[in-house]
């Protein structure tokens, strides 16, 4: 048994924390990296990561290079004999309070840190409902009036406000590039127009960046809890105002007679969608069961994430969306088809 | 071989074969079953984690489904920690214990024996659940309302019973051994001259009977909820889903001190031996022990950072938290301080229980970090708290669990496990532990949240799940490495006499394997390291002429029949009515009767 084999497990290590360092890369190659915050908030939380890495990376490393000269000096030899040590005091006081020392410079920044992303939001801030549901997200505008789901937009440069609920179970609000993460929990339904009461289930941050930011639920929610994803759409002042426009007076809710548009209309009316879905514009707007489908024709998605918003996936996951996505509880509509369901999808992405 | 006629006064007689298994209250066999069948659950847990593996090793795979996927990693989680991270702490603490401290049995043999009979039937009902299709899904954590009010169906509910059963018989081990600590030491054994793993045997146990209670009372609310129509987590009723989180984590914090502190035990025996230095600072390593085990209980929130509870309270439990770490650090300094001018022999156990320093400490450094509650908040639900308690137990606690294996082998079997065989083992192992692992902080960190069973190919996250697969696939031929090592040495030459590693503690007096009475005569104890300081009178005392009767307690049917009709009497819980387990309980009663009138 040569002195090697400790050596080689001290080196073996090396490649594998320099090839960590390669993926502080780009956030285009890995669009829910938490290495590239764009908010004042993801930001915060990531300065004081880096201070905790870099001072346990150094204790880390004393560690290793301790253990490696050990084994290097005190292996067996013929003729060693060990010394018969019970204890140190001075050493024990020097390691217990070495680490106490760098535990207090990790806690003072995190301490501040944290009292900082809890501040409330300041007068003015765009106030966002995220509406956990099995398995999608519900986004309500209270100032503006407006409900959308699944894709979230919000203007750069302008303090913004998320409240966090459920209508079912735990979920996870996560945009990994805005910041950190938020739990949803199912709460007393509030009369309508009532402030939300003081409590700390909200997230508050800036968005320094337009830019499309993906994210997803991060509490296990059930079945389909890995296709509850979203995206933040992040654009300026005048582009959100205009997209708010938009959204409450949309253009082609109702399409002109004789299109294939208006056919796929009369199907959303009449095939039983406007149980569970509301779009602006329309007579069926008293639905919140589902998904808001205003503006579905632009939304980067189907089904929260769960199929590129194409004509095939869209018709696909009318007639069944349990085969795209387990356990979903949109009831599958298989006699929505031929040219009635050509018809829809047509109707559904010229929403925009 | 057992009699014909067995009436409530004789007891069984048995000494080989079957029934001698099935009757024994002798802590050595109860350990060694306990080790067996916790090895069997880790082959289970792990082939479920191979399953996982294959599914997420490429993006939108349909390997599984989305129901079996959920299925496989809730009972990933729940195996590994339940059956088989702490029965297997429990196989060292039944068969060492007793040897350490110079005793002949634990302090309530029948017990003992109960408690071992509930883990395998209890075991066994989980798992059954496999055979409907309808295994726990809801995490091995089961958050409300999830596990209570969504998820309809059969699955949670073994879930819930199963896991009430098992702590039963935890919190009755816990007992066992605490009892058996305070009051069955040899003469000349006081508290500070006791192995470290004695002590964390009884830190453990102490941690056991207080925290398993508190998970009792969280899945005793959830079964209520479930069966009875109770509303103990619904706003709508004044309730709330956050009380759920807060008594599970106050059990599930301690719960991984329960998990890591019988490693930490093994560790401070192995390197002393294989340095041939006494454990350096032995009284802070002690204190250190206790003092983790408290402050443990002050952390549990850490495990909430994402809840929003306010910054107090987040300031608090980042602070706890940060505060455990620092007697971790001070016993990971006292090993290396041990090896430190001593002479290392690089066997087995030691090879392993440098990799424990080493990876442990990987582990714990995460760890700190997921203690920083502004960098937790990226970081929680997110696998890179997957790659952190899955370095703190693979990289900790199983490679301490190896370590004490193949220390600890010539000891029960008087053969020696092979140290070439060894080495592929470690390797393997080794390689294939970091190549799963360390991968995973980088995935948590790009965004990749756990518990899914799926992840979008626009996350570009596919390479590193194809390395963490193929690392998932080497660490399981390490393991069945391990398993052929087991095996193959079992059929061995006999050549490990009492002492084999120069050790000082007690148990390295007897016999390999001991006798059933573990000692001819109790050894009287006059120093921390018995056999380092007077070998010769300790094997002296201990296999030298019997100078004084010896009474060891009788076996007994009753411990297999009670554990049956307990765990029969909670499954009949399943069927949903009230009255079903009261069925159960009449055998109960004829158990425990059966078991007061008989000779002890």
């Amino acid at each position: 048994m040569s002195f090697r084999q400790p050596l080689l497990r001290r080196f073996a290590v090396l490649p594998i924390a320099l090839s960590a360092l390669s993926f502080t890369a780009c956030a285009t190659e890995y669009p829910q990296t938490t290495l590239q915050p764009v908010t004042d908030f993801g930001a915060e939380i990531n300065s004081v990561f880096y201070l905790a890495f870099w001072l346990t990376m150094a204790i880390l490393a004393i560690v290793v290079v301790v253990l490696g000269y050990v084994l290097v000096r005190y292996r067996s030899r013929p003729g060693a004999t060990p010394r018969k040590i019970y204890g140190n005091n001075l050493a024990e006081i020097l390691w217990t309070a070495g680490p106490a020392v760098i535990v207090v410079i990790i806690l003072v920044p995190t301490v501040r840190t944290i009292f900082n992303t809890y501040k409330e939001a300041p007068e003015g801030a765009l106030v966002v409902e995220a509406i956990g549901h099995q398995w999608w997200w519900e986004f309500r505008y209270p100032e503006l009036g407006l409900t959308t789901a699944n894709q979230l937009h919000l203007p750069v440069g302008r303090p913004v406000e998320i409240q966090l609920s459920s209508k079912d179970v735990l979920h996870n609000f996560w945009v990994p590039r805005i910041g950190g993460k938020r739990y949803n929990y199912p709460t007393v339904a509030l009369p309508e127009g009532a402030p939300a009461p003081k409590n700390y289930k909200r997230l508050s941050f800036t968005i320094e960046e337009p830019g499309e930011y993906l994210g997803q639920c991060a509490e296990f929610c059930g079945t389909s809890h890995a296709l509850m994803r979203m995206k933040v759409v992040a654009q300026t002042e005048a582009e959100f105002q205009a997209w708010a426009e938009s959204m409450k007076s949309p253009a082609n809710a109702i399409p002109e007679p004789g299109t294939l548009e208006e056919r796929g209309y009369n199907t959303f009316m009449r095939g039983g969608c406007i149980a569970c879905h509301s779009i602006n514009g329309t007579s069926a707007t008293f639905s919140s069961v589902g998904p808001n489908l205003t503006g579905i024709g632009s939304r980067w998605s189907i089904g929260a994430g769960t199929a590129h918003n194409t004509p095939e996936n869209l018709a696909k996951w009318i007639q069944n969306s349990g085969s795209m996505k387990p356990g979903s509880q949109m009831t599958p509509f298989p006699q929505i088809a031929g040219e009635d369901l050509e018809a829809l999808v047509a109707y559904l992405r010229s929403l925009k | 071989m057992v009699t014909a006629e067995a009436t409530i006064r004789t007891v069984p007689k048995s000494e080989s074969g079957i029934w001698s298994w099935i009757t024994t209250v002798d802590h050595k066999r109860i350990g060694l079953m306990y080790g067996v069948t916790a090895i069997f659950f880790f082959l289970v847990g792990g082939l479920e984690a191979l399953l996982l593996r294959i599914q997420l090793a490429r993006p939108e795979n349909d390997f599984v489904s989305a129901e079996t996927f959920n299925q496989l990693y809730t009972m990933h989680g729940t195996t590994m920690i339940f059956l088989v991270g702490m029965p297997i702490a429990v196989a060292f603490f039944n068969y060492l214990m007793p040897l350490q401290i110079g005793a002949r049995d634990v302090a309530f043999p029948r017990l003992n024996a109960l408690s071992y009979w509930i883990y395998l039937f209890g075991a066994i009902f989980m798992n059954a659940s496999f055979l409907f299709n309808a295994a726990p899904n809801g995490g091995w954590f089961g958050y409300v309302p999830l596990s209570s009010d969504y998820s309809p169906g059969p699955n949670m509910d073994f879930w819930v019973i199963g896991l009430q059963v098992l702590g039963v018989s935890s919190i009755m081990g816990g007992v066992n051994f605490i009892t058996t600590i305070l009051n069955m030491r040899a003469p000349g054994m006081k508290l500070m001259r006791l192995p470290p793993f004695t002590w964390m045997t009884m830190v453990t146990s102490f941690l056991v009977i207080t925290a398993l209670p508190v998970f009792a009372v969280a899945l005793f609310m959830v079964t209520f909820d479930r069966f009875f129509g109770t509303r103990f987590f619904d706003p709508m009723a004044g309730g709330d889903a956050e009380l759920y989180q807060h008594l599970f984590w106050v059990f599930g914090h301690p719960e991984v001190y329960i998990l890591i502190l019988p490693g930490f035990g093994i560790i401070s025996e192995v390197i002393p031996t294989f340095s041939r230095k006494p454990l350096f600072g032995y009284s802070l390593v002690i204190y250190s022990g206790i003092l983790i085990a408290l402050v443990g209980w002050g952390v549990w929130a850490h495990h909430m950072f994402a809840v929003g509870m306010g910054p107090i309270a987040d300031s608090f439990f980042a602070i706890t938290s940060l505060i455990v770490a620092i007697p971790t650090g001070v016993k990971i300094f006292n090993w290396l301080a041990t090896m430190w001018g001593g002479t290392i022999e690089f066997k087995m156990p030691m090879l392993w229980a440098i990799a424990f320093l080493l990876f442990f400490t990987f582990g714990g450094v995460s760890g700190i970090h997921l203690g920083v509650a502004p960098a937790d908040l990226q970081e929680t639900d997110t696998y890179y708290v997957v790659a952190h308690f899955h370095y703190v137990l693979l990289g900790g606690l199983v490679m301490a669990i190896f370590a004490g294996i193949y220390y600890w082998f010539p000891k029960i079997t008087g053969k020696f496990l092979s140290e070439k065989i060894g080495r592929w083992h470690f390797w393997f192992y080794v390689i294939g532990m970091n190549m799963t692992f360390f991968p995973m902080h980088i995935a948590g960190l790009l965004g990749m949240p756990r518990r899914i069973f799926t992840y979008s190919a626009d996350l570009n996250l596919e390479t590193i799940n194809m390395i963490i697969t193929i690392g998932g696939f080497l660490t399981g031929i390490g393991a069945l490495i391990f398993a052929y090592n087991l095996i193959k040495s079992l059929k061995g030459p006999a050549t490990a006499g009492p002492n084999p590693w120069g050790a000082s503690a007690l148990e390295w007096a007897t016999q390999s394997p001991p006798p059933a009475h573990n000692f001819n005569n109790i050894p009287v104890v006059t120093s921390r390291e018995p056999l380092w300081d007077d070998e010769a009178a300790m094997l002296e005392q201990a296999n030298g002429e019997i100078k004084k009767p010896i009474h060891m307690p009788n076996s007994s049917y009753w411990p297999i029949f009670t554990a049956f009709a307990i765990v029969l009497s909670s499954a009949l819980l399943m069927t949903g009515q009230w009255w079903a387990p009261l069925i159960g309980f009449g055998l109960i009663a004829l158990g425990i009767l059966n078991w007061t009138h008989e000779p002890a």
